[in-house]
């Protein structure tokens, strides 16, 4: 069995983004990027299931600007077997990138898409859905346990209740959260076995993506809040509480 | 006019508070406001969306296959009753998550997530980047506006109204490949985090489970709902249902009281919209302080049961 691994570009999670001046957007010159930790996470799953022999194949895959290269070779070098870059300058949004997945899904024959349960960046929260309605598949989103058998995967979703566990038929598009696992860290020898390792690039013109958009018209900074001040003790914090009507 | 259909959130076959908060932005975008519960046949939840200030009308949809409902089998049937709507909007929770770019992906048209203010009916605020940044968007055409409600940014709708509550069959083909196997819920009596006035989290320092008793004690003396942070979690001290921030519970309680937590910027994107911030923490220098209201530099394990005794 084969695995799709869609991985992102984004500012690393560690960044304090600032919104540009003139509200265009944020600020991303000379900022530092990273893969977005979620598909970190899933890329360790997709590896992990081809160490226990359920999996062939790793793809990683990501539609992105050229730079996006960087972020492959570091998921070909944590142990991915091969790699699609769809170059593309333009912002693709989530259907679009979802459709570009579901195409590549099928010309690869792969059975399972394992991806990140949300962009950091755009904190859409779509495109794994997404593809797995595109594809007609089953989907297992916010997955911090997954097992794989008999055609099967049993996965366990952290939802707001609690978890729930579900069972779906393969194939399948399954979304990572943060505990699903913790992913390895990258070795240097394998940063240079991973130069070698196959990436294939294409042109996004070679999918169809016309479908409805959304416009950004505007960014800006979130409204601070108030400075707020220290209290000495508990007496003078329950006073406060007291004197705002909040106990 | 605008015409929306709200999917309306059920846990246990009882209407989802959230779902008011839903109803609170369809108000915003204004129109028809319709309320979709889908069901087994017992009408609680229907009759309590019917009392939803705002809500034109509920419509039940009853079928067996909703007794556990997964997004894939919901999708198709809110594709089935979307036909003469404008807007098909539920509440960013993680069912609402789930299930909605679902239904945008069968409809063809892109999504709205977490719409924390709304500027026209194709026009709204979203957050980026963990909500460190705000973006307008709009959606140009007249394609089926998709979208998702932040409930951190919405007051519930206020109850009192009387809907009519209307019986609706659904053709639709409903995929058997996703059975729901089980679910583990934390439940209990204290207030639903996502919805509370009031709110207390614990992090890493409480140090275990025995230890995070404490936290619960201060909750119940104030009537509050229980958080923690990710280290918690992670630490299991407590579960996965209870972390506030990025990829936990984004909340607005009136009053946040966070115990042993440093303040990463992952947290504080769950807790930006709140009232009333209190920290305790025995380090001054915690970044958590930045953005309290109140801060008390001390030990919590002096603190939380000293603040207990006094709020008793
Ligand atoms: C992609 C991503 C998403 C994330 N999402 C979330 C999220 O949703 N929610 C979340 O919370 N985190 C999230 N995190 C993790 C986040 O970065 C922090 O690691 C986490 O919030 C730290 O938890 P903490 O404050 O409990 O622990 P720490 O950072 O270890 O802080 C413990 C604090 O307790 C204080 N302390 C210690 N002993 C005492 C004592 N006796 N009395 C009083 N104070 C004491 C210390 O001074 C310290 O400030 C995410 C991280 C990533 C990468
Ligand atoms: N441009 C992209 N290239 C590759 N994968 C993507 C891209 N955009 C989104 N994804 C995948 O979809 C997940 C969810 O993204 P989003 O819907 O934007 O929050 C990410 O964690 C990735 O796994």
């Amino acid at each position: 069995m084969k695995v799709l691994v869609p991985i992102k570009r984004a500012v690393d999670y560690n960044v304090r983004v600032r919104v540009k001046n003139d509200g265009t957007g944020v600020e991303l010159n000379g900022v530092k990027m990273s893969v977005n930790p979620f598909d970190e996470i899933a890329n360790e799953e997709a590896l992990r299931l081809k160490e226990k022999g359920v999996v062939s194949e790793v793809i990683v895959c990501t539609i992105g600007v050229a730079k996006a290269e960087d972020q492959l070779r570091s998921e070909l070098a944590r142990g991915a077997d091969r790699a699609i870059h769809v170059v593309t300058d333009e912002e693709v949004q989530p259907l679009q990138a979802a459709r570009i997945l579901a195409k590549l899904a099928q010309d690869e024959g792969v059975d399972l898409i394992l991806a990140g349960k949300q962009a950091i960046d755009d904190d859409a929260n779509q495109t794994g859905q997404m593809t797995a309605t595109l594809l007609g598949w089953a989907q297992a989103t916010f997955a911090s346990k997954v097992d794989i058998a008999d055609g099967k995967a049993t996965v366990d979703r952290e939802i707001d209740a609690g978890t729930e566990t579900i069972e779906v038929d393969l194939p399948a598009v399954i979304t990572a959260d943060l505990r699903l696992n913790e992913p390895r860290f990258i070795k240097l020898p394998d940063i240079m076995k991973a130069k070698r390792k196959p990436l294939d690039k294409k042109d996004i013109g070679e999918f169809d993506i016309d479908v409805p958009k959304l416009e950004v018209t505007a960014t800006r900074a979130p409204g601070g809040r108030e400075p707020g001040r220290k209290v000495k003790d508990v007496a003078e914090l329950v006073a406060a509480l007291k004197d705002k009507g909040l106990v | 006019m605008s015409k929306i259909l709200i999917v309306a959130e059920t846990l246990a076959g009882e209407l989802h508070p959230t779902t008011s908060k839903a109803v609170a932005c369809a108000k915003d975008i204004g129109g028809d406001i319709h309320v979709v519960v889908f069901g087994t046949g017992d009408k609680a939840a229907a009759e309590a969306a019917a009392q939803i200030d705002g809500v034109g009308e509920v419509l039940a949809v009853t079928n067996d296959a909703n007794a556990t409902p997964s997004a894939a089998v919901l999708a198709p049937q809110v594709v089935a009753l979307a036909g003469g709507y404008t807007h098909l909007l539920a509440a960013n929770t993680t069912t609402g998550k789930d299930l909605m770019p679902r239904v945008a992906a069968l409809l063809g048209v892109p999504q709205v997530t977490d719409i924390m203010a709304v500027h026209g009916p194709r026009e709204f605020d979203r957050p980026i980047y963990a909500g460190n940044a705000i973006t307008r968007v709009s959606a140009p055409g007249d394609f089926v506006l998709v979208g998702t409600v932040r409930t951190a940014s919405f007051s519930a709708a206020a109850g009192g109204n009387s809907a009519a509550v209307t019986d609706t069959a659904v053709s639709a083909e409903l995929p058997t490949h996703t059975r729901v196997v089980g679910q583990k819920t934390g439940g209990g009596d204290r207030p639903d985090l996502q919805t509370a006035s009031k709110v207390v989290s614990g992090g890493r320092a409480l140090g275990s489970t025995e230890k995070f008793d404490i936290i619960f004690a201060l909750a119940d003396a104030i009537g509050a709902g229980c958080g923690a942070s990710r280290a918690a979690v992670d630490a299991g001290y407590v579960p996965n249902d209870m972390q506030v921030g990025q990829t936990g519970k984004i909340i607005a309680p009136d009053l946040y009281i966070a115990c042993g937590i440093s303040g990463a910027i992952q947290h504080l994107a769950g807790i930006k919209d709140a009232g009333t911030i209190v920290a305790i923490n025995s380090d001054e220098n915690a970044p958590i302080f930045e953005i309290a209201d109140l801060g008390l530099v001390a030990d919590l394990f002096d603190a939380v049961p000293e603040l207990t005794k006094a709020l008793s």
